[in-house]
């Protein structure tokens, strides 16, 4: 068919990311060999980030429905139901690979993909989290790798005019070859005008909009498929680059243009590129594609249609119009300045043709070419189940005051101030919880109704125990929109795991996947959008696994949102939930005592909910004037996020029932702390609703202080709260 | 009030700015269009608000100041109608000879968004008379070229004509460098022109003006434009 085309040799099927076995497949699928081109739109097609063939079978048992669900996994976004014929649109996507190879671009062009994926459902983005992942702080690259995705993320964001209103940050050595970056986007749309991607009637005009396709980005899909080797760097043109300037111009276009009623079906050029998005259109809308790639607006002369085809240049979409509003959509777009081009029309013959340069550059099945795509039932081991750690048995090696001092500057727990801070959190005055609280707070347009948004996990906690570990994931999530006083609504998953032809890692999969379907169902908290990003190792060594939880809940009335900064002296300090000192795995066992061990705390989902119910009703009643929820690093922390907030200090009482350390910083899940004026109030009703609480103590003075310890001051806390990353990235730690 | 918002592809505070002034002047503002050559006839107040015209490429605010409706804004600023430009208009309004300086990359080369405090130097301008002078507000920024900076004899010139409108200061009004975010000299945070028809200012007003969301330190340059039209109708 093609002269001037490679020969397809099992060398190019194996740079190809294709197996022997899967190279067969695709010959008996189109009962021939295939072009260069051909091989190029399979293995894009194929790849483990586009097909999700290691984890598909998995997914699949998640619960992705609900009463507020409208459009579950499956879209370029998920898409809830919040009430007054309104929907809310978000996503999480991992973009790890390339964040590693070119921090800077690796993480503007994760957030610009999830932009893309909010607004070509037809919502206009309200905001951005992110969840990050390092190295070791003393990793040798861990500085420049934190400074990069920072400035990267916040020079998307910013220039796109979105606040980044939250996430997280860790550093643990087992990112040192393999960071992780996710990016989580958020969006509102009229509920009656959401867009899909499935094209509909034949002979439509296929439109090609936005920036200039040009040679970067070719295989970022298939490098996102496949673990790093010492060449990393050498796969830095892959990395594809960022302008939000044209992406601005291409959110404003495209809603233009959608309120304009010019559209049918959308779909923006992520991942694998024209490709993927050709045939997802074609497919969903059981019809063929045509595409003349002679009209493809490129950035340099002499590209392939391979190159074309495979190209992930970003700032691109690929829409159906109607036929009678072309021209108004064309005038749109030339007024925003960007590209606008006919490239290709829809065939009722279910095959998907590339035409380039008069001559055919493939033929293929536009249906076989997702759904038959390889599904692997991969082989997994259940990991070993930990012992439970005593809390007797570990030896206190400092007091109770100095490993809180000693933790509260420590890499994990200190401020991310210095991250938010670089993100515009404010634009668009809806930022109702700026960065630092348990969930932060966006209101919705005008009001009085809000979201609340968090991102949340705990990766050791599933490497102990995977089940586990997704159950907490998906619990923390659920406890932070709660603790601001929203109701959870739905969530979006981002999973990171390293590579699935091994076993124990399969293993991490499927535990993971379980447990978080598992508190989905306990919590009625469907899941309904995510991604999925395996291979992420280096030279054989896996990141601990991460499966990100992207959470989003509703306020009625955001001026009744809750937040964690003690209000008043003389308050009272009660904590809600079973404290039995567990410190397996918790943040004490391993920066106090320098052991990485035994079970992490058991999620109890029943309890979960009870207590999450218990206080989300308080909230709503008026009957608590601060709430924060336990987690990393326990009770304690907890207690001086909530003192650091306010400059307000406490007295905390006896607590005999446990060592000292383990009442302190264990992490048994489940738990809230909460302020309140009239305790007796608040006692009467936890008494009727089964739920333990009990009472810490008092706010009030300037300093923390506990029996038998040492007092300590809230500024001087702070002070160590603030210090350590800033200190960190001038190059002082 | 009738007021205007320029939009240039690329700017994105042009949202909250119409929102802080439709709430506080009870009128829609027009919105007006980057590549339009004539302001709405009637027009009292021009904004040029914040965002990244054009991505900041070339030079923040380089490409925009020769925008075609820039024309028109500069006549109507020279006949002494009220410009506000906020953010990436006051780089706008530099690079357009509205108003004298530059501004340069933040110290710490980052950017940076926070609450910032600001000495109100003095409330007998038309954008400042809803303060006092010496009174500290709070309002955030969010931006990374915000360092002002001019030759030694601009900065002498605005300072000997009380030509600073607003300065970085600690919460109780002290120029400290340690509140001075961004390394800008004097700790200029905003300057009028020498008629005293054009604000430039760094950090955003329109982001703090309603009381449900926590802060209105930002109404008050709204509010006492609203008054400064009603005084002279």
């Amino acid at each position: 068919m093609i002269s001037n085309e490679p020969a397809v040799t099992p060398e190019l099927i194996a740079e190809h990311g294709l197996t022997p076995e899967e190279y067969e497949r695709i010959v008996k699928l189109i009962g021939r060999e295939p072009s260069f081109t051909e091989l190029g739109i399979f293995s894009a097609m194929w790849n483990e980030h586009c097909s999700y063939k290691s984890s598909k079978i998995h997914l699949r048992t998640l619960p992705t429905t609900g009463p507020c669900v409208i459009q579950g996994p499956g879209e370029n976004a998920g898409v809830i139901d919040i009430g007054d014929g309104l929907a809310v649109v978000f996503k999480m996507e991992s973009h790890n690979h390339p964040s590693f190879i070119e921090p800077y671009q690796g993480a503007a062009t994760g957030v610009g993909g999830i932009l893309r994926d909010v607004f070509t459902m037809g919502a206009r983005p309200i905001a951005c989290l992110n969840a990050l992942s390092f190295g070791d702080p003393s990793h040798p690259r861990t500085r420049s790798l934190v400074a990069g995705v920072v400035a990267g993320i916040g020079g998307y964001g910013n220039s796109f005019g979105v606040p980044t209103v939250g996430g997280e940050v860790r550093f643990d050595r087992r990112y040192d070859g393999n960071i992780l970056v996710n990016a989580m986007a958020v969006g509102i749309a009229e509920k009656d005008k959401i867009f899909y991607s499935a094209a509909s009637g034949v002979g439509m005009p296929i439109v090609y909009l936005g920036s200039k396709t040009g040679r970067d980005g070719i295989h970022g899909a298939s490098m996102a498929s496949a673990e790093f080797g010492a060449d990393a760097e050498e796969k830095r043109p892959t990395v594809q680059v960022g302008d939000p300037f044209s992406e601005k111009l291409l959110l404003e276009a495209c809603l233009e243009i959608m309120a304009k009623g010019c559209v049918i079906a959308i779909q923006d050029m992520g991942a694998a590129g024209l490709t993927c998005s050709a045939v997802e259109m074609g497919a969903k809308g059981d019809l063929g594609v045509t595409l003349d790639l002679d009209h493809v607006p490129c950035r340099e002369t002499g590209m392939s249609a391979y190159e074309m085809m495979l190209s992930e240049s970003q700032e691109r979409m690929l829409m159906v119009l109607k036929p009678d509003k072309e021209q108004q959509a064309e005038a749109i777009f030339r007024k925003w300045g960007l590209d606008f081009a006919v490239i290709g029309e829809t065939t009722p013959n279910k095959r998907f043709i590339v035409r380039h340069g008069g001559a055919q550059m493939a033929d293929l099945p536009i249906k076989e070419l997702g759904d038959e795509a390889p599904v692997y039932h991969r082989h997994f081991i259940e990991n070993k189940r930990l012992p439970v750690i005593d809390s007797a048995s570990v030896k206190p090696p400092m007091s109770v005051a100095d490993a809180l001092q000693k933790l509260i500057g420590s890499a994990d727990l200190c401020s991310r101030r210095w991250v938010w801070e670089q993100y515009d959190h404010v634009i668009l005055g809806n930022t109702v919880q700026r960065p630092g609280g348990d969930a932060a707070v966006v209101r919705v347009n005008e009001g009085p109704k809000a979201l609340a948004l968090t991102a949340d996990v705990t990766p050791r906690y599933c490497e102990a125990d995977s089940f586990v570990g997704g159950q907490q994931a998906v619990a923390e999530a659920w406890r932070n929109l709660t603790a601001v006083g929203a109701r959870p609504l739905a969530l979006t998953d981002n999973l990171n795991f390293g590579n699935p032809e091994r076993p124990e890692i399969m293993g991490q999969l499927v535990g993971c996947v379980r447990g978080i379907g598992e508190a989905c169902r306990a919590l009625d908290f469907p899941v309904v959008s995510g991604n999925v990003s395996l291979y992420n190792e280096t030279n054989g060594r896996a990141i601990l696994p991460t499966p990100t939880i992207g959470g989003v809940g509703l306020l009625a009335d955001f001026t009744r949102s809750m937040t964690v900064a003690f209000k008043a002296e003389g308050e009272a300090i009660l904590l809600i939930g079973e404290t039995r000192g567990w410190l397996g795995q918790s943040i004490y066992l391993r920066d106090i005592c320098g052991r990485e061990e035994g079970a992490p705390p058991p999620v109890d989902l029943a309890a979960e909910r009870r207590h999450g119910d218990f206080v989300r009703q308080l909230i709503r009643d008026g009957l608590v004037t601060a709430v924060h929820d336990v987690s990393d690093g326990g009770l304690l922390i907890a207690l001086a996020e909530m003192a650091m907030a306010s400059g307000i200090g406490a007295v905390l009482e006896e607590h005999a029932d446990l060592p000292g350390h383990a009442f302190w910083f264990g992490e048994d899940q489940a738990r809230y702390v909460m302020t309140a004026k009239d305790t007796e109030a608040v006692l009467r009703r936890a008494k009727a609703a089964e739920v333990p609480l009990r009472r810490l103590g008092a706010t009030g003075g300037a300093v923390l202080a506990l029996d038998g310890e040492r007092p300590l001051r809230v500024d001087e806390l702070k002070r160590r709260f603030e210090a350590w990353l800033p200190a960190y990235m001038a190059g002082g730690a | 009030m009738k007021s205007a918002v320029i939009v240039f592809p690329g700017i994105n505070r042009e949202r909250d700015m119409a929102r802080a002034l439709r709430l506080i002047s009870g009128r829609e503002p027009a919105m007006v269009w980057h590549a339009d050559i004539v302001l709405p006839a009637g027009t009292d107040l021009v904004v040029i608000p914040g965002g990244f015209s054009y991505g900041d490429y070339l030079r923040c605010g380089a490409i925009a100041a020769r925008a075609p409706i820039m024309a028109a804004v500069r006549s109507f600023a020279a006949k002494g109608g009220l410009v506000l430009a906020v953010c990436n208009g006051f780089q706008i309004a530099c690079e357009a000879g509205l108003l004298p300086g530059v501004l340069m990359r933040n110290a710490q080369l980052r950017f940076i968004c926070r609450d910032v405090y600001l000495r109100v130097e003095r409330s007998d301008t038309p954008f400042t008379r809803g303060y006092n002078a010496g009174q500290v507000i709070r309002v955030p920024v969010a931006h990374g070229e915000g360092n002002y900076i001019a030759d030694g004899e601009t900065i002498a010139r605005l300072e000997g004509e009380g030509r600073v409108a607003f300065r970085y200061s600690s919460p109780d009004g002290i120029v400290d460098p340690n509140w001075n975010h961004n390394g800008a000299m004097n700790a200029i945070a905003g300057i009028i022109n020498e008629r005293g028809n054009v604000l430039g200012m760094m950090p955003h007003p329109e982001n703090h003006v309603e009381a449900a969301m926590g802060r209105t330190d930002g109404r008050g340059l709204f509010a006492g434009l609203v008054d400064h039209f009603k005084l002279a109708a």
